[in-house]
């Protein structure tokens, strides 16, 4: 299939019954915002057959690149929505690193990747694509229903639902939504209605991205960092590669810097030239294809949730670029809300387990927020005492291992694990290994039914999932009703039949869960684990059940 | 493990000179560079978060008392 130039889409707007109607229209859930996010949200509520609106303010994807790394979690996210396989198949993943200490080389690092999981620790691909992908899969499902070109302009907060104020092409009219999600983005339109402000650390710096199309080069993909190179001293520089023989580079410029002046095309291709003369890359010729100067803060609202509406995303929180946890940690927020919401709607569960996405995902970005900070601090020192350990770890990762650990130009971003989660039951007996309650689930490679070579995680279904290994408990009378409960068997050997969904064929998922014959996961919809056992009673796993879904 | 301030050092004189001895005709900035080496490499070999967190406020107490003084007496 040829690829679709998402770039240049344009989605028509069409008016909609609900422009009519004599008074205004009652709907579930209005996500604000079709961006990786909001998509992504409104695809999951849809698979768990929560009717959706979703509005978007213009009628096009991304400009520019923008978010280029997705992580293996987010990954495994998509898959779950049903449109990881486009993106796995068109990103770039890159294993290799070099980093660079003025003119010089000082290390490269291989990530060597764990082997065992169906996706890589993340690709390099441009928003653009992310969302096309992602509008493609909400196009197949008819409960999504988009409305491009429809603005929120005002919002009545009531007791039980919102009334929303949305302009569009031909006019105002109103909606009323139980619940509002806000996925507007970092200059969230929302979260200003609400009269909220985002707290944090602004940090007097500016940055280039420049996108640049090369022809004619055949070369790795790579990440490479330069710390205070000659070519762009005293700051720093960032080149990596994105499908389309296109390659990011971030330039540091500096709080003085001019953004209009530097956003020109005749001021970023001597600069982009003088980098290339430093690379491999020496005289390839290029197009420039994006550009956009930035700065950025890493901040949060202090709370996620106001009154009906939910908050997601850089709406609800900011980082900086280094560690690709702005777009990554959005999807995870999508991936904890859209179950919570679609129970709670359906009356399954109380608002309390709502606050708990506030809780869980308010933890998760003070986590991302502390992980960008630091790499932050590490590129961009703020005291001549900092710039002076600085340089003193740059300078000595050139001959000793230990001082490369403290290199830091964006930590891989990894999803949150929930320690403290009210949704997680504590461990009853000991386990080993780095999975614990309130980790993401982790993949492993199995062998299916029928034979043939799969993973773990692609069994796992859109509910509650009860992994039982190397035994025979009946745990489907552990159910509550009206929440889906699938009880997967895992076995250490043997062949899958009857009653055997899955054969650990590498015995990875007994060495990555710690499982004994006996041994339970629960997990959660979001495939997160909330509870586990060396041989549980169906009112233990019951219990835990209720507990996840806040009950008590 | 925790923090040893108790006397530790094999031979306290030497090492005083050699420290000095290894700032010897280095301008002031030189001299913050080589303490931030050997910071960074004396940290690594302790490793222990906890007795590197106990060894960091020990020197900022000391610091902030010292100034507090300073004010105080001004």
């Amino acid at each position: 299939m040829a690829d679709v130039d998402f770039q240049r889409l344009r989605f028509d707007y069409a008016r909609h019954a609900d422009q009519d109607a004599p008074a205004p229209a009652q709907h579930p859930v209005v996500v604000v915002g079709a961006g990786p996010v909001g998509l992504a949200l409104a695809i999951d509520l849809a698979q768990r057959k929560v009717p959706v609106v979703l509005l978007d303010n213009d009628n096009t994807l991304s400009t520019g690149s923008r978010a280029i790394c997705f992580a293996k979690r987010t990954l495994e996210i998509f898959d779950r929505l049903g449109c990881g396989e486009p993106m796995a198949a068109k990103g770039v993943s890159w294993n290799v690193g070099k980093v660079f200490f003025g003119d010089a080389q000082i290390y490269a690092f291989d990530l060597l990747a764990e082997s065992g999981h169906e996706r890589p620790a993340f690709i390099n691909l441009q928003q653009y694509y992310v969302e096309g992908y992602l509008a493609q899969r909400a196009a197949q499902l008819p409960l999504i229903d988009l409305r491009w070109s429809n603005k929120v302009v005002a919002i009545a907060q009531r007791d039980a639902d919102a009334l929303l104020s949305i302009e569009t092409p031909d006019g105002r009219y109103e909606l009323v939504a139980s619940h509002v999600v806000a996925c507007d983005g970092s200059r969230s339109t929302l979260r200003e209605l609400v009269g909220q402000k985002p707290q944090g650390r602004i940090f007097r710096d500016r940055f280039l991205i420049a996108d640049v199309k090369m022809s004619a080069v055949d070369q790795p993909a790579e990440r490479w960092f330069w710390f205070d190179p000659r070519f762009h001293p005293n700051q720093s520089v960032l080149l990596h590669m994105q499908p389309d023989n296109v390659w990011r580079i971030d330039f540091q410029l500096g709080w003085d810097a001019d953004p209009e002046v530097e956003k020109r095309p005749e001021n970023i291709i001597p600069r982009v030239k003088d980098l290339l003369a430093h690379s491999v890359m020496k005289d390839a010729q290029f197009e420039l294809e994006w550009a956009s100067v930035y700065t950025f803060a890493c901040q949060r609202m202090a709370c996620f949730r106001h009154g009906r509406v939910l908050f997601a995303g850089d709406a609800a929180h900011g980082v900086s670029p280094f560690g690709a946890r702005g777009a990554n940690s959005g999807v995870q927020d999508a991936d904890n809300l859209a179950w919570k919401l679609a129970l709670v709607l359906q009356g399954r569960a109380p608002d309390a387990l709502l606050a708990t996405y506030c809780s869980e995902r308010e933890f998760a970005a003070d986590e991302n927020i502390r992980h960008s900070t630091r790499a932050t601090d590490f590129i961009t020192p703020k005291s001549d005492i900092s710039r002076v350990f600085r340089d003193a770890v740059l300078d000595l990762a050139r001959e000793h291992a230990f001082a490369r650990t403290l290199v830091n130009s964006g930590r891989l971003s990894v999803p949150a694990i929930l320690h403290d989660s009210p949704l997680n039951t504590p461990d009853s007996a000991p386990f080993e290994g780095r999975i614990v309650p309130g980790s993401a689930a982790v993949d492993a490679p199995v062998t299916l039914p029928d034979g043939s070579e799969g993973w773990l995680l692609r069994a796992l279904g859109d509910g509650f999932t009860a992994i039982v290994f190397d035994d025979d408990t009946p745990l489907a009378a552990a159910a509550i009703d009206g929440v889906p409960l699938d009880v997967l068997s895992v076995r250490s050997c043997g062949q899958a039949q009857d009653g055997v969904h899955l054969i650990d064929r590498e015995g990875v998922v007994a060495e990555r869960y710690d499982l004994l014959p006996g041994s339970v996961v629960l997990l959660r919809p979001d495939q997160h684990v909330c509870a586990r056992w060396r041989r549980p009673s169906v009112e233990a796993v019951r219990h835990a059940l209720e507990r996840a879904l806040a009950l008590h | 493990m925790s923090l040893i301030t108790s006397p530790h050092l094999d031979a306290p004189d030497d090492f005083y000179e050699a420290l000095i001895d290894a700032h010897r005709d280095l301008s002031i900035a030189q001299s913050h560079a080589l303490n931030a080496r050997l910071i960074l490499l004396l940290a690594n070999h302790i490793g222990a978060q906890p007795v590197l967190a106990q060894a960091l406020a020990a020197a900022r107490s000391t610091v902030q008392s010292t100034s507090a003084a300073d004010i105080t007496s001004t």
